[in-house]
């Protein structure tokens, strides 16, 4: 490597702007969502050729429950991500959160209460997190790790090695109730939210900030983009989102200990980078997401129908988050070495 | 002026240790007792050498989240081996759990540098590989105290000097890593690269292998670490070390290591980790639930954070503009 080659490749790569962009239909069959749609599918035969109990509608449907709660906080995530940001409380907000609804139970709060004190509790998390990183200007990565020890920290102090149980009757509705037949209340929820954050960020000029912020934060501050407050209020809206998968996940579980969700962020990033958002921001997209969400399901659940433990799919989400990225770099490497 | 910085945080974090300490002596005067102050400073050996190789990654912009899962490996095969072959020397084990750690850290660092993937994304998915690795090679069973050998499991507990061995290894490994910073072309390459990547190509640094090495660093490191926790707390587990990547990370944020990368230094680490160290040892003693010990420390982390921010508030450009006043 020559010394420029160097210094190429510590800049920032200038945008390459072509003369004339692709067809749509060539840029879709293309695309990022393109190649994990391929991947989903062919995830999808070969679970349903490797065992019988597959192709079943119950079988499907419980496959859902793998990753809707997760894939909720993908969704806000994400947009975090791509203004340039990221958020690794987001376990420890469904943590406490939990810890909060179990609480106002042992006060007899009903139902409305307790969703109610889920979704406050996860926006007053979020908005702990966002004044932190715009108020006073901090990184992001740290502010969370922070946080995160803090929020499950005060899980633990109110729990310790005990745990809140005897959620209420129409409680149980939310993580197990089924709107019709096999189609659960969590998957409508997820299918809702994901059409609500595919219009919040593809269609509305907030979701076009969003981008510009991530791709340079300066340009968008010169343009009038006020960008700690959209940065805030993405704080705000990822700690609902984890709210609401608390309110999901203690229903589904029906009870609440302070390790609740362990290890939730690193899969919910997962899904987001699978899913084509970049890593430092300025580019990604709601479909892609939601796709890496079904595929981690799908695998997770092929897996266990196969009998792998838990801890061994891991290693197939690890190396495949790895390989995912890895692969379009090292193709267009070999690209490039043609081309020259 | 970096360094003073730095050396004034290092002077405002031991007065915040002393006085912690002496808080909980005057109600227990026996928590100031040396002996207890050097049992405080063996707990949490372990810490301090995680922290300095978490320290030199964080020094080139990069992260390394994946050390506990491959201190859980590399525990999990030296342990295994140890059981095996009792008979290997326990010194050539513990070279051949840093190389193994070595190995892994080469495999993150092989990915950011000939890749340019971020490595918060690789040590994320090489955190559950690894773990997942441990399951795989242990088929879940533990290895436990009866099927380690005896000197495996005593030579860190063996004395040496008036101090236990294992505090020697951690001793070896600040004096170590302070060389390596402040003595040698390749500590410098590693601010560098933190400071400013581009002048530093300029400047005839390869700052993709200096990130490589880095990661190599922090993998031996996590690797002799790895020997270190399975023979002090005689189990080798798959959940070992779980979750332990953010307390390394807090130890070196506590001791102004930059997240941002090029500012932190060997004793800023150290002091970080025996700032945790001396909280979690403080804890049982004034009686509160060893639960608290999460909540503070990620206080401790927040407020590290902010008082870190304040003294990062440097302009790197004003130098140009006073030479062109002058």
């Amino acid at each position: 490597m020559t010394i420029l080659d160097q210094t190429a490749a510590a800049r920032p790569q200038a945008r390459h702007i072509p003369d004339r962009l692709d067809s749509p239909l060539k840029a879709g069959l293309f695309s990022w969502e393109m190649l994990l749609v391929v991947v989903a599918v062919a995830i999808f035969v070969a679970n349903a050729l490797a065992t019988p109990y597959f192709l079943n509608a119950w079988a499907l449907s419980d496959l859902t429950f793998n990753f809707v709660e997760k894939g909720l906080i993908a969704l806000a995530m994400a947009l975090l991500i791509i203004s340039g940001e990221i958020d690794l409380s987001v376990a420890a907000i469904i943590a406490l959160a939990s810890t909060m609804m179990g609480l106002a139970l042992q006060w007899g709060v009903g139902t409305p209460g307790l969703v109610l004190i889920g979704l406050a509790t996860g926006l007053l998390c979020g908005a702990f997190n966002g004044a932190l990183v715009t108020r006073l200007g901090l990184p992001s990565i740290v502010v969370t790790i922070g946080t995160m020890s803090l929020f499950r920290g005060i899980a633990f102090i109110v729990l310790g090695d005990q745990a809140f149980r005897g959620y209420p009757e129409s409680f149980a509705f939310f993580g197990q109730g089924y709107v019709w037949w096999v189609i659960s209340f969590e998957l409508v929820l997820f299918v809702v939210m994901a059409a609500l954050f595919w219009f919040l960020l593809h269609r509305t000029s907030f979701g076009r900030t969003v981008y510009v912020i991530g791709n340079n934060p300066v340009a968008a501050a010169f343009s009038g983009v006020r960008v700690e407050r959209v940065k805030f209020i993405l704080f705000c809206l990822t700690g609902v989102m984890a709210g609401l998968a608390s309110v999901l996940l203690t229903s589904r579980l029906g009870s609440t200990r302070p390790s609740i969700a362990m290890g939730f962020e690193l899969e919910v990033i997962t899904m987001v980078v699978l899913g084509g958002v970049a890593i430092l921001g300025g580019s990604g997209s709601i479909t892609g997401v939601v796709l890496a969400a079904i595929i981690m399901g799908l695998v997770t659940f092929g897996l266990g129908l196969l009998n792998v433990p838990g801890i061994v799919m891991s290693i197939f989400i690890g190396l495949l988050l790895i390989t995912v990225i890895a692969l379009p770099i090292v193709w267009r490497r070999v690209r490039e070495g043609q081309a020259e | 002026m970096i360094r003073s910085l730095a050396r004034q945080r290092e002077i405002w974090l031991a007065a915040a240790i002393a006085l912690l300490i002496g808080f909980v002596a005057i109600r227990f005067p026996a928590f100031a007792r040396p002996a207890n102050l050097m049992s405080v400073f063996n707990d949490y050996s372990i810490l301090i050498i995680l922290a300095l190789g978490q320290m030199v990654v964080i020094l080139t912009r990069s992260i390394d989240l994946s050390m506990a899962a491959n201190l859980a490996f590399t525990g999990m095969v030296v342990a295994m081996t140890n059981a095996a072959f009792p008979t290997i020397p326990i010194p050539l084990l513990i070279v051949m759990a840093m190389a193994i750690g070595a190995t892994l850290g080469a495999f993150n660092g092989v990915l950011v540098w000939k890749l340019g993937i971020p490595p918060i994304v690789v040590t994320l998915g090489t955190l559950t590989v690894f773990r997942g690795m441990t399951f795989v090679v242990s088929g879940g069973a533990w290895v436990n105290a009866d099927r380690m050998s005896a000197a495996f499991i005593s030579l860190q507990r063996g004395w040496f000097l008036g101090l236990p061995v294992l505090s020697w290894f951690a001793i070896a490994a600040i004096i170590a890593f302070y060389l390596m910073m402040t003595r040698t072309p390749f500590g410098r390459a590693l601010y560098a690269t933190g400071v400013n990547p581009t002048a530093s190509v300029y400047a005839g640094i390869d700052v993709g292998r200096t990130k490589f090495l880095a990661f190599c660093i922090s993998g031996m490191v996590s690797g002799l670490a790895g020997y270190l926790w399975v023979s002090r707390y005689v189990i080798a587990s798959t959940e070992v070390a779980n979750g332990y990547e953010l307390q390394i990370i807090a130890a070196c944020v506590i001791g102004g290591v930059s997240i941002a990368g090029g500012i932190g230094t060997v004793g800023g680490a150290v002091l970080g980790a025996l700032f945790l160290g001396v909280i979690g040892a403080a804890l049982p003693v004034i009686n509160v639930s060893p639960f608290w010990q999460l909540a503070i420390s990620g206080s401790a982390i927040i407020l590290a954070v902010i008082l870190n921010a304040r003294g990062e508030k440097r302009g790197g450009r004003i130098i140009l503009k006073k030479a062109e006043a002058t």
